[in-house]
């Protein structure tokens, strides 16, 4: 479509020339930003193009897991294991303390505006705090053990969720919560009646998702906390026994794509 | 979501339940769905691995009340008395607060840049995904085919496509914006097929019966009409990138304020400047946050 030889009127082709201006202008603004950020960190995009192919194929070659790797799998799948219960563990701690938070917080249920303006700010900074931090903080006083891992986890799913519940405590619960407070019910009444049954699937459905979550992250809160199966991938990452540490790789994709596949097929029954 | 909000209040007290009946003056509703069968097991389950968890998890012998306690009394430090070691931030012993401070925003600026570089090539390769992988554009085998491919490529944790890359590329930016990328192009492609998938399906049909070819369609009716949900959702995840940056550069060697924290909680034990950097990465998350929520509200009312 050549604009330039069109019958069309002036004012319509130089609304295009300006879009396209417009357009040169900010591609062109991304890609100064980009060069900088490139020198600032010392990121080239040729090397980047160059190691994409020669990773992959080495990948190929070395990350596939030999005879040693399959002796060792009890030892991963051990590993594994502590790893899934820390990842429940904390995103269910997590959705009861941000049950009682969103409780607080929500526009529904807030029992005055102190403890909601207190309950969103509180959510707001653990959220904001990324879980890497929070294991670097814990790992300080409670050294380095799985109990650090599901700590920094917890901290983390608990700003998360916190947020999630009041969004779906709004969403669900405002039309059952007006009609119990009209016919007197208390408190306690209104929680239990009302915001408990409406809003619980959806709930649910969102701790089923910080599982998920919780699942990658606690691989990257093993590494930093020496924990569970991010501490195995570290000690053959480590030690050069990559085929080894492809071992870990393979069980924990396995073990997202199952969860992920558990939890939407859940969640497609209880929604 | 609709039919759960209708099934949730028609339980909570919105119509009259049909199977009811009255047990010492109380009406009791004792319908017990599917649905919800499935959500008490679900509850069961879970509640049960979580004490479980607690019954058998490691400590490694720490003293838990006493540990509380010191995490406390830290989290008081942080807060109220962070400060930086001007030579953690390759500057002089002699340099004072603000030149410090100023060297301290540089670092943060790599973890920036490190997030604005893994977004931007991760976006770029989304869009191109995105158009391939959008079920009105394409056919159903290649979208799935790359549904598929990208499915994998989610399931393996950021930190250690960027461990990997490292092996190929060495530990820095290179590795770190790799490995960073591809859960970027999981979660974007994802976000812009379906919001390419929103487009009318008539004005496809008006452009193609006009003579229109693929390209036409795609810059003239589909990216004008996805544009703005695209840079939202692109910022989106530029704030997660960010996170995502600050725990590479801890976990994986990228550089940038993760680096920095890693090394002032695993080999100077310095709680004063794991304070002054963790506050200092909790002011640009909040400043994102806030960014984020504005655009989410104007172009994804309806978005969880």
């Amino acid at each position: 479509m050549n604009l330039y030889s069109t019958s069309l009127p002036k004012e319509t082709v130089w609304y295009f020339i300006r879009k396209r201006i417009g357009f040169f202008l900010v591609l062109s603004g991304f890609i100064i930003i980009a060069a900088g950020s490139s020198r600032l960190t010392g990121f080239s995009l040729i090397d980047a193009f160059q190691a994409i192919p020669r990773v992959v194929s080495w990948m190929f070659s070395n990350l596939i897991p030999d005879k040693r790797a399959f002796e060792r799998l009890p030892r991963i799948l051990e590993k594994l294991w502590d790893t899934i219960l820390m990842s429940v563990m904390s995103s269910v701690t997590a959705a009861v303390f941000a049950f009682g938070f969103a409780l607080l917080g929500s526009v529904t249920t807030k029992p005055n505006n102190f403890f909601a303006v207190f309950s969103r700010a509180t959510a707001s900074i653990n959220r904001n705090i990324p879980v890497a931090a929070w294991a670097m903080i814990f790992l300080l006083t409670f050294g380095q053990s799985s109990f650090t891992g599901f700590l920094a986890l917890f901290f983390a799913s608990f700003g998360f969720l916190t947020r999630a519940f009041i969004e779906t405590i709004d969403e669900t619960s405002i039309s059952s919560v007006e009609a119990l407070r009209a016919v007197g019910a208390g408190y306690s009444q209104q929680v239990m009646q009302a915001v408990m049954p409406s809003a619980m699937p959806q709930m649910i459905s969102w701790v089923l998702y910080m599982i998920e979550v919780n699942i990658r992250s606690a691989t990257l809160v093993g590494l930093l906390t020496g924990s569970g199966i991010g501490f195995m991938f570290s000690i053959y990452y480590k030690s050069l026994q990559y085929k080894s540490a492809s071992m870990v790789i393979l069980t924990i994709v396995v073990v997202v794509l199952l969860i992920e596949y558990i939890s939407n097929s859940v969640r497609r029954r209880i929604l | 979501m609709s039919s759960m909000i209708s099934a949730g209040t028609t339980a909570a007290g919105g119509a009259i339940p049909q199977h009811h009946h009255v047990r010492k003056g109380r009406i009791v509703i004792s319908k017990v769905t599917p649905a919800k069968l499935w959500l008490r097991s679900v509850l069961a389950v879970l509640v049960f691995f979580t004490l479980y968890g607690f019954l058998t998890i490691d400590t490694a012998g720490a003293d838990l009340p006493a540990s509380f306690v010191q995490t406390v009394r830290y989290f008081w430090i942080m807060f109220t008395s962070p400060r930086a070691v001007a030579s953690h931030f390759g500057m002089s012993q002699s340099a004072g607060g603000f030149p410090v401070f100023l060297s301290a925003v540089k670092v943060l600026g790599i973890t920036l840049a490190l997030a604005f570089l893994s977004t931007l090539t991760g976006g770029v390769v989304a869009l191109v995904l995105g158009l391939l992988a959008a079920r009105n554009l394409t056919n159903d085998r290649i979208s799935n085919t790359i549904k598929g491919i990208v499915a994998f490529i989610r399931a393996v944790p950021t930190v250690l496509w960027v461990l990997i890359f490292a092996i190929g590329a060495g530990l820095g930016a290179v590795a770190a914006v790799i490995g960073m990328s591809f859960h970027t192009v999981g979660h974007l492609m994802k976000a812009y097929s379906e919001s390419f998938e929103e487009l009318d399906e008539g004005v496809i049909e008006a452009l193609r019966a006009s003579g229109a070819k693929w390209p036409h369609i795609i810059f003239q009716a589909v990216m004008p009409s996805s544009i703005t949900s695209i840079l939202s959702w692109t910022f989106i995840r530029f704030e997660i990138n960010f996170a995502v940056a600050v725990a590479m550069g801890a976990a994986a060697g990228a550089g940038g304020i993760g680096f920095n924290l890693f090394m002032s909680a695993g080999y100077f034990f310095d709680i004063r400047e794991i304070g002054y950097i963790t506050l200092m990465i909790l002011v640009v998350a909040l400043l994102m946050e806030v960014i984020a929520a504005r655009l989410k509200k104007h172009y994804q009312p309806d978005a969880l």
